[in-house]
């Protein structure tokens, strides 16, 4: 027989809602995964549509190279939110993890649990906005699942991310590397995505311009260590905010740091949301900021590279690594008195009066 | 931020500080001035600009009883699941109160558990969801000092305007005035004057404050939240120390009339009637400090239309809070503090909220607690 190798037919799903159906492994799953995300991921590697990716080791890595491997689900409500979506969320993030350890993300996975009732449309803004993030960025989706399931057994839409990156050799980055003497610098404002979404919410009546900083920073890892080859961490500070990061820091380095409340980037609507529920930014999630420590004497190049790109253009050098209580974290405030900056202690709730 | 960012000016904070090193000096008390905010919202802010590490060791801060999530009592809690627990109602909260140790849970865990327990910002939210579910009984949880007192009441005149069936108040709110009297009234209490409690006296006005520098003798300065307004305060004290005045002073006059809000008293006046006693963790019962729905309101009280257990809690064994409140010990000096009490896992009251004395010096405090102590 002479099989002429062809591009695939997209089938095409007619339906305005997902349905259980959609999730019974049969023709309305594949047409599912056929037209709403194959079309939209579509690369060489997903095209052949078996079980699993196939991806050629030796053109991933050269020698000591590492593999670089992380996961995240994302769950967040509204799923459309100003500045992004839970799409855009689900593929930065992972780009993300990867990149602040070093790696350079070249491969993800993309599973989504669907709550029956869907909008299709939503799940297609959803898989368009996946694509298009991951296509700017580089990277590419090679793999997928998708699951339907009852009404209330889930809210909307689910999606978790699995990404692969590659970790040059000679890249040692670690949570236990900060030393004293060394800076912590921040790729601008923070806090943002937090107010956005807890305004999005609509249920606070606050009416703001803020925009989620949802982004992916894998070109600013990579400006960081070329700029300060010295550098010994970096982290995104999403959940838990910077005040969490910057206590596990101090833990595992067996190190004080202290930051000064003069230096941190804050935009005004982000302080105003903070001072109307009693909120500290500190605590609030972002998820286009990434805080590195970096040795003294690389700081300034480190925050000239930043400065440079468009994600870094509000940098700043907020604190420095220091001796005193091991695994303290504290802050200078504006005058000049000192408080810790302790771990969030559950969910940050609004003060009342 | 317009209107904040004045008062938290830098410069200014210098000024203060100097005049209150310069005041101390002046009066050059053998032993350290004992001042006590009254209000949780000023603990918070000492805490969190750090103002206490840069007070001369002359004055120290005594935390008071101003928080009303941590007065709570345990059996009011319980109270409060009792009502959140059954099928048909929705219990709203504002959402400290969340974490609120009861005797078994808090109302984070019973939601956790199956309750429809939701976080409000204000009464009304409240109200719009007993509107939107007719056929549900919407409870708020109603908590809070003069200063949340109106928007209850508010809310209860409203709902009485609209012939609002399903909606009803589980009633908690507290006056200050019968606690810093008793306060005052125990043997041996040592402080020297008061900064008081800027929200609540925009409500009530200063009057009701004067018995404290006429029968008790001890100065009081009504202050706002921000970091100049507590500097000020302080100076405006050590000030009437210097000059030998005793007066209840406004700092915050920007916001708290002399008089107070009317419509405001009128409200609060209409609605409730003081209760004869009310019970505070950490203090025991206090007469004359809670208030509860007149008769003619009494459709909208939860404690009328829900059976609650409505049972006395005694607070955990080795918890010191009533010592720390009148300032006869510092939060670090408990011996629950820091290990058998935190804020993931709180014992006592002033562990719960960030405005309690103990949670503050846990999460933002304790730098000079490793000097002095």
């Amino acid at each position: 027989m002479n099989q002429m190798p062809t591009r695939r037919s997209f089938a095409q799903v007619l339906l305005r809602t997902v349905t259980l159906a959609h999730g019974g492994g049969g023709k309305a799953t594949k047409d599912l995964i056929d037209d709403v995300f194959a079309r939209e991921f579509d690369n060489e590697f997903l095209e052949p549509m078996e079980d699993q990716a196939r991806l050629v080791m030796s053109a991933l890595a050269g020698q000591n190279d590492r593999l670089a491997f992380t996961t995240d689900s994302y769950v967040v409500t509204p799923l459309f939110f100003p500045g992004g979506d839970i799409g855009k969320l689900a593929v930065c993030g992972t780009i993300n993890d990867l990149a602040v350890g070093g790696a350079k993300p070249l491969f993800l996975s993309c599973a989504v649990i669907i709550e029956e009732g869907l909008e299709m449309e939503t799940l297609r803004l959803v898989a368009r906005s996946m694509a298009a993030t991951a296509r700017a960025a580089g990277v590419a989706i090679v793999t997928g699942d998708t699951k339907v399931v009852p009404r209330g057994a889930c809210d909307k839409l689910f999606v978790t991310t699995t990404g692969i990156g590659v970790i040059p050799a000679g890249r040692e980055l670690g949570v236990g590397r900060a030393e004293i003497g060394d800076r912590v610098i921040v790729n601008g404002m923070l806090g943002d995505h937090g107010a956005a979404v807890l305004a999005a919410r609509g249920d606070l009546a606050l009416e703001t311009a803020l925009e989620s900083d949802c982004a992916a920073l894998h070109e600013l890892t990579e400006a960081l260590l070329q700029a300060a080859p010295g550098t010994r961490f970096m982290r995104d500070a999403t959940r838990g905010g910077l005040a969490t990061l910057l206590n596990e820091v101090a833990a595992a380095s067996g190190v004080m740091i202290e930051i000064d409340d003069r230096r941190l980037p804050l935009r005004e609507e982000v302080r105003g949301v903070c001072e109307i529920l009693g909120l500290d930014p500190l605590y609030l999630a972002n998820e286009g900021k990434i805080a590195a420590v970096v040795p003294a004497g690389e700081a300034s190049a480190a925050l000239a590279a930043w400065k440079d790109h468009p994600l870094g253009r509000d940098a700043a050098d907020i604190g420095v690594v220091t001796t005193g209580e091991a695994g303290r974290v504290t802050m200078r405030t504006l005058f000049g008195g000192t408080r810790i900056v302790d771990m969030l202690v559950g969910e940050q709730l609004p003060r009342i009066c | 931020m317009k209107y904040v960012d004045e008062f938290r000016d830098p410069q200014k904070a210098a000024i203060l500080f100097s005049e209150i090193h310069r005041l101390v000096d002046q009066i050059a008390p053998q032993e350290p001035i004992s001042v006590m905010e009254v209000c949780g919202g000023h603990t918070h802010s000492i805490f969190r600009y750090g103002l206490e590490t840069m007070l001369p060791r002359g004055i120290e801060l005594v935390h008071g009883p101003g928080c009303p999530v941590c007065v709570l009592p345990i059996g009011r809690i319980d109270d409060c699941l009792a009502i959140a627990e059954q099928r048909d109602v929705i219990f709203t909260t504002f959402g400290d109160a969340m974490r609120v140790p009861g005797s078994r849970k808090s109302l984070l865990q019973a939601k956790a558990e199956g309750a429809d327990i939701r976080m409000v910002y204000s009464p009304l939210d409240a109200l719009a969801l007993a509107r939107a579910n007719p056929e549900r009984e919407v409870v708020f949880f109603g908590i809070g000092f003069e200063t949340t007192m109106p928007s209850t009441a508010l809310t209860v005149l409203q709902a009485e305007a609209d012939e609002i069936t399903n909606f009803s108040v589980f009633c908690n709110h507290i006056t200050i005035f019968p606690t810093i009297k008793a306060l005052l009234d125990m043997p041996g209490l040592a402080i020297d004057g008061f900064v008081g409690p800027g929200h609540v006296t925009m409500v009530t006005g200063a009057e009701p404050y004067q018995f404290i520098a006429r029968q008790y003798r001890r100065p009081m300065v009504v202050a706002g939240f921000e970091p100049l307004d507590f500097l000020q305060a302080i100076a405006m004290l050590l000030t009437q120390f210097a000059e030998g005045r005793c007066e209840v002073e406004n700092q915050y006059a920007r916001v708290a009339r002399a008089g107070g809000n009317e419509v405001a008293q009128e409200a609060v006046a209409r609605v409730y009637e003081l209760r004869e006693f009310f019970e505070w963790r950490g203090l025991g019962s206090v007469d004359q400090s809670g208030v509860r729905f007149r008769h003619a309101y009494g459709r909208f009280d939860a404690e009328r239309r829900f059976a609650v257990p409505n049972l006395q809690i005694a607070d955990p064994k080795g918890c010191q809070c009533g010592e720390v409140l009148t300032g006869a010990l510092k939060p670090w000096q408990c011996g629950l503090f820091g290990s058998g009490c935190t804020p993931e896992n709180p014992q006592g009251a002033l562990m719960v909220s960030t405005e309690g004395a103990c949670a503050a010096y846990y999460q933002y405090g304790g730098l000079r607690q490793g000097v002095s102590a």
